[in-house]
């Protein structure tokens, strides 16, 4: 099963990687300057203490993922591939997770690229002698933050891509769906009352670091766990070419 | 172990209220190139979908293999190979690339699978152009990429869904002759879909004829040609007259004659001797060169099978 797995997952990340005739790797090198080069240069000794970077590194795999993962299910449909995948021997999980893992370990390992650039650029240019590195919580918390954001996406992003007929149509989806997701509590906490909002934004101050970690992996690895299940209740070969 | 690769019966496919597939009983012996013929939407993509664990039966059942196809699907799939409607190549990858996904997904040993790779890239003529992205080829090329990943593992069944559909005529000869070829030295079975009856003629030991679901007849082409065709002569020479024409249009078993410059076509209604047929002609007043017996062509049965069940 495990080789399998990978066998998907070796594909996926050639085509990922053969994207656009190499404007794909183009892409990532421009992704990881910005992450890795450009903000921490930018943002000075903040892009290392600040505990607001685990905001960034929660979301940052969340796009790369749902820009690759759209592809999964619906690019094999649409370019007539889906059907000799599908009569080949690979067991149906494997196809599945290899999918869900190709995705994931694109957006992570792009992520944690960038991340350990960023640390480099950063001690470089700020570092004045001094060795900057995230403290333990908050360098525990983008591992596990960043893992379980591209988990996330990529297991809704599998469910989206099965029922699509198109790449474009699956994009769209979840391109509605992140909007959805980032817009909703920001538009949404504007939109209560001063006195609630004042009450919210004590709360979350009273909140330390460490607990806010423990309860967004809490929510993020329940979230993930879901979706995969669904994954995997919608996968039916016997029933994907019939719709 | 049964002799049988494929084994239908009273198979049913329905999607919504057409019914693809009906009441499909088949067997195909092993070892064999097997022609399923069919006009455009007469079943012959879903059967192969059935036959592959792809569709569940509405009813009946089928085994492949001596596998069942609904409860040991993943059985028959790691036995066999596939090349269905499209060649499902994965065009941004190289051609060696997408051999060698599929080599890996057949669990290949690494020397093992790079010898076959190139064992069939060079048969195939596609050696030299191994390294290029597949979406650049010619749809021929890329058929031939497809025929060589089906029979990359060695399956011990081949389902072939219009390998040569779309393909000039100089590029189908070839595939079919590379294909005939390869299915011999690999003796496999092949079981191929086609509405090309002269490929199906050219290739298949045996042949099923498919119209809206239903199996019309099936059995080798000459088998179909002598059951199913009219037997019929042809005499050349000259001096075909009116009169000649009209006493052989009177005996009872000549079924339809046919005056074409130097030729007489002459319909049977059932297998004759000929001799008093020749007789008759040359007491009539003609000079005859030459006669030859013959039975109609596979694509002739074909044509007569569609018009009987219209």
């Amino acid at each position: 099963m495990m080789a399998d797995i990978g066998t998907v997952m070796w594909k996926e990340w050639k085509e990922i990687l053969s994207w656009g005739g190499g404007r794909g790797k183009m892409t990532l090198l421009v992704f990881v300057g910005v992450f890795g080069i450009f903000l921490p240069f930018q943002m000075g000794r903040a892009w290392v203490e600040s505990p607001m970077v685990l905001a960034y590194w929660a979301w940052v795999p969340l796009f790369l993922v749902t820009s690759v993962i759209a592809d999964a299910f619906a690019g094999e449909r649409e370019r007539h591939t889906l059907e000799t995948l599908l009569a080949s021997r690979l067991p149906d999980r494997a196809i599945l997770f290899g999918k869900v893992g190709a995705a994931v370990g694109y957006g992570v390992g792009v992520t944690w690229l960038s991340l350990l650039l960023g640390l480099v650029t950063a001690n470089l240019i700020h570092g004045q002698g001094i060795l900057l590195l995230y403290s333990p919580v908050v360098g525990l918390g983008i591992v596990g933050l960043s893992l379980l954001g591209a988990g996330l996406a990529a297991s809704a992003g599998v469910l989206v891509s099965l029922r699509s007929a198109t790449v474009r149509q699956a994009q769209q989806t979840l391109s509605i769906a992140i909007m959805v997701l980032l817009f909703v509590p920001v538009f949404g906490i504007q939109a209560l009352p001063a006195e609630w909002k004042a009450r919210l934004g004590e709360a979350f101050m009273a909140l330390d670091i460490t607990r806010l970690v423990v309860i967004a992996v809490a929510i993020l690895a329940a979230l993930n766990a879901g979706l995969l299940v669904a994954a995997m209740a919608r996968f039916r070969r016997a029933q994907l070419l019939s719709e | 172990m049964s002799d049988y690769a494929i084994c239908t019966d009273n198979l049913i496919r329905d999607f919504g209220t057409v019914r693809a597939v009906d009441h499909l009983t088949l067997q195909v012996p092993r070892g064999i190139i097997f022609g399923f013929l069919g006009p455009n939407g007469a079943g012959k993509t879903t059967t192969i979908r059935l036959l592959l664990g792809l569709l569940e039966p509405t009813e009946g059942r089928a085994e492949v293999l001596g596998f069942d196809t609904q409860t040991q699907a993943d059985e028959i799939r790691s036995r066999s190979g596939a090349l269905l409607e499209h060649p499902g190549l994965y065009e941004r990858l190289s051609a060696e690339d997408n051999l060698e996904f599929y080599g890996r997904i057949w669990r290949m040993p690494s020397p093992a699978r790079q010898a076959r790779i190139k064992e069939l890239l060079t048969h195939l003529g596609l050696w030299e152009r191994r390294k290029e992205t597949v979406g650049t080829w010619s749809r021929g090329m890329k058929q031939k990429l497809a025929i060589a990943r089906v029979l990359l593992h060695r399956p011990s069944l081949i389902f072939l869904d219009e390998p040569t559909a779309g393909l000039d005529p100089i590029a189908a000869a070839a595939l079919r002759e590379d294909l005939a070829t390869l299915a011999t030295r690999e003796g496999a079975t092949v079981f191929l879909t086609t509405h090309n009856l002269a490929e199906a003629e050219k290739l298949c030991q045996e042949v099923g004829v498919i119209r809206k679901g239903q199996l019309l007849a099936v059995g080798s082409p000459s088998e179909l040609r002598t059951r199913l065709g009219t037997p019929r002569v042809e005499i050349i020479g000259r001096g075909f007259s009116e009169n000649v024409l009209t006493s052989l249009r009177a005996r009872p078993e000549v079924g339809k004659v046919e005056h074409q410059e130097n030729r007489l076509l002459i319909e049977l209604r059932r297998a004759v001797d000929t001799a008093p047929l020749v007789s008759l002609v040359v007491a009539a007043g003609a000079q005859v060169e030459e006669v030859r017996r013959g039975n109609p062509s596979l694509e002739e049965v074909f044509l007569t099978l569609m018009e009987e069940e219209k």
